[in-house]
């Protein structure tokens, strides 16, 4: 007989609980890689997530840790208050563009200003996916959306909005970085992002936020594999990957 | 040995706040609330508690609102402009069913108003301040003193309830100073909550939610809540009434209003016009039992008097429902009353 050797299974961070996104969606692999880092950190016993409006708003059922549901854009002060009552706590927040970039740009502004010691996992698609595909504050210049079907015109309705590097400019304490998943070698290396952000909390160094740049097929009106063939071609030319700031002297 | 201070009313609502245990403050500056907030800036830090400006009123309840689901006694004031940005975070707080305790110090409205006094937030507080199917505990203190009790009882209601619970004083309540009986409330050590997040360990995951997953859940939500106001309702009414006995006249009025109508009541009794006071303290629920006592005391004229245009008085029609004659003498914000006008009021309406 064969031994059966495990080499691929669920994070012990996540639960069995099916992910509700549309095909070609990155939310799984980003949830997916957070649980991994929580693992690996060996933080879930001591991690408390805040969840945010949008399509990632159930994700409370994916994490196996203890979970908090913050309204539309208020996820950095749910955070805030969480991390000030329970220091001993690895909290974070998980946000979409719609949540961190519009509603709650003020919010995330002030937490990563007074370098909370909080994690913030920020997911860019370019639209607002659970209301059906409606300009974002990060949608790019000339991009359909149901807002504005001829495109964004920036004279309009403005530019994308570049969090990572605005964030960076106010947050000395951080480790802030830009990051996509679409391929291996990028997920990977989100991975370990992900792991750097939550570090530096747990070591009290400061604030920590990855941007993620993910696909939405969905509201893109793309197949899942163009989508990620988009996010090459067209956004990452807009919004460059790379670390933006580093609490740690020898990354300087 | 007695430890009677002389205190502003706003400084009242923070000694209250520390005696009940409260260690976390997260607000935004605004007249005529400061003194409370630059109380806890001073005196949190030296009680081993956490004080912490917020960008806005709307960060601050959601401040509240983690700091609430970690468990602990937490705090936030604000005055009308600000209250109004807290309405997201009452319901908020409401649905995930969490403890907190909010100060409203209200102040001339609408719009931006004027930081003159008014009692023109009554309204909203009582409607519990935010979208859906809700309510917050509301109290009407009267003085430093009942600033000082009230708000440690807020504490206590929320806790008991795991609900938002309002304190609704004013620019004058919160500027006068007054003197303040410190021990007649015990220091407390608030218990650990068991439903609180503070990372799993090695036992089952929570999750604190402000949503639910599915229709039916949302139905048993309400359901919920609704058994829980009525407890509320039951349980929590409070109320002042004197002077009733032979009144034909009985004046409503809570918080600031109430002591200037009480020696409007005095003058009037002194003149020989049979008249009583009824001071509503918890204004959410509204003490409709003391009201439907006072009718079967055989009181047929009411006289509410409230510091805006006419907001209480919707509640002590709803309390006798048509069985007295209510009428309403108010003024919107940027008047103080004196005792003589209110005085004046009672002379028109009594028979």
């Amino acid at each position: 007989m064969a031994e059966w050797k495990c080499v691929f299974r669920l994070p012990r961070a996540m639960t069995d609980v099916p992910f509700p996104y549309c095909p070609g969606c990155s939310h799984g692999i980003i949830h997916r890689l957070v649980a991994e880092v929580m693992d690996e950190l060996d933080i879930t016993g001591k991690a408390i997530g805040i969840t945010s409006a949008g399509c990632s708003v159930r994700n409370w059922r994916q994490f196996d840790c203890d979970m908090v549901m913050a309204l539309h854009g208020r996820g950095p002060a749910v955070a805030t208050g969480l991390k000030r009552a329970r220091p001993e706590a690895i909290v974070f927040t998980y946000q979409g563009d719609g949540d961190l970039a519009a509603i709650g740009t003020g919010e995330i502004i002030h937490a990563a200003s007074r370098c909370e010691r909080i994690t913030v996992i920020y997911v860019n698609n370019g639209v607002f996916g659970a209301t059906g595909g409606q300009q974002a504050p990060t949608t790019l210049i000339e991009q359909k959306t149901t807002s504005y079907p001829k495109g964004r015109d920036p004279r309009f309705s403005g530019y994308p909005l570049k969090m990572a590097e605005l964030l960076s400019m106010v947050s000395p304490d951080s480790y802030i970085a830009r990051t996509s998943v679409h391929d291996v070698k990028h997920i990977l290396a989100t991975k370990k992002a992900i792991r750097e952000a939550f570090s530096v909390q747990m070591e009290d160094l400061g604030f920590g936020l990855v941007e993620i740049l993910s696909a939405c097929p969905t509201n893109w009106k793309l197949d899942p594999l163009s989508s990620l063939e988009r996010i090459k071609r067209e956004v990452i030319p807009y919004y460059p990957l790379g670390t933006f700031s580093s609490p740690r002297k020898e990354a300087r | 040995m007695s430890t009677k201070i002389l205190m502003r009313g706003n400084e009242a609502v923070g000694e209250g706040a520390l005696r009940a245990g409260c260690r976390f403050f997260f607000g935004y500056p605004i007249t005529p609330q400061n003194e409370l907030f630059e109380f806890m800036a001073t005196r949190l830090p030296q009680c081993g508690g956490t004080f912490l400006q917020s960008e806005s009123e709307l960060a601050g309840i959601h401040m509240i609102l983690g700091a609430a689901a970690g468990g602990v006694r937490c705090m936030t004031s604000s005055s009308g402009p600000g209250f109004t940005l807290m309405g997201e975070g009452l319901t908020a707080l409401a649905a995930a069913r969490l403890p907190a305790v909010v100060v409203c110090v209200s102040r001339a409205g609408p719009g931006l108003g004027r930081i003159a006094s008014a009692q023109s937030d009554y309204r909203l507080s009582t409607r519990g301040g935010g979208h859906g199917d809700y309510q917050c505990i509301v109290l009407g203190p009267g003085s430093a003193q009942e600033l000082y009790e009230l708000t440690y009882l807020a504490f206590e209601l929320a806790d008991r309830y795991s609900t938002p619970v309002i304190v609704l004083s004013d620019a004058i309540l919160g500027q006068m100073m007054e003197p303040v009986e410190l021990d007649t409330l015990p220091v407390i050590d608030p218990p650990e909550k068991e439903w609180a997040v503070r990372g799993k360990g090695k036992n089952p995951r929570k999750v604190i939610k402000v949503a639910p997953h599915t229709d039916q859940e949302l139905v048993e939500w309400n359901r919920h809540l609704k058994k829980k106001y009525e407890l509320i309702r039951e349980k929590e009414q409070r109320y002042e009434a004197q002077d009733i006995d032979g009144a034909s006249l009985v004046v409503v009025a809570f918080g600031s209003t109430s002591r200037i109508a009480q020696d409007a009541v005095m003058q009037a009794r002194e003149e020989g016009l049979a008249v009583g006071l009824f001071r509503p303290i918890s204004l959410w629920p509204f003490p409709e039992k003391g009201m439907k006592e006072l009718r079967q005391a055989g009181i047929e004229r009411f006289l509410v008097v409230e510091a805006n245009n006419g907001q209480m008085i919707e509640d002590v029609r709803l309390a006798l429902c048509g069985s007295a004659e209510v009428i309403q003498y108010g003024v919107g914000g940027g008047h103080i009353f004196a005792p003589d006008e209110i005085y004046e009021q009672i002379k028109m309406a009594v028979r």
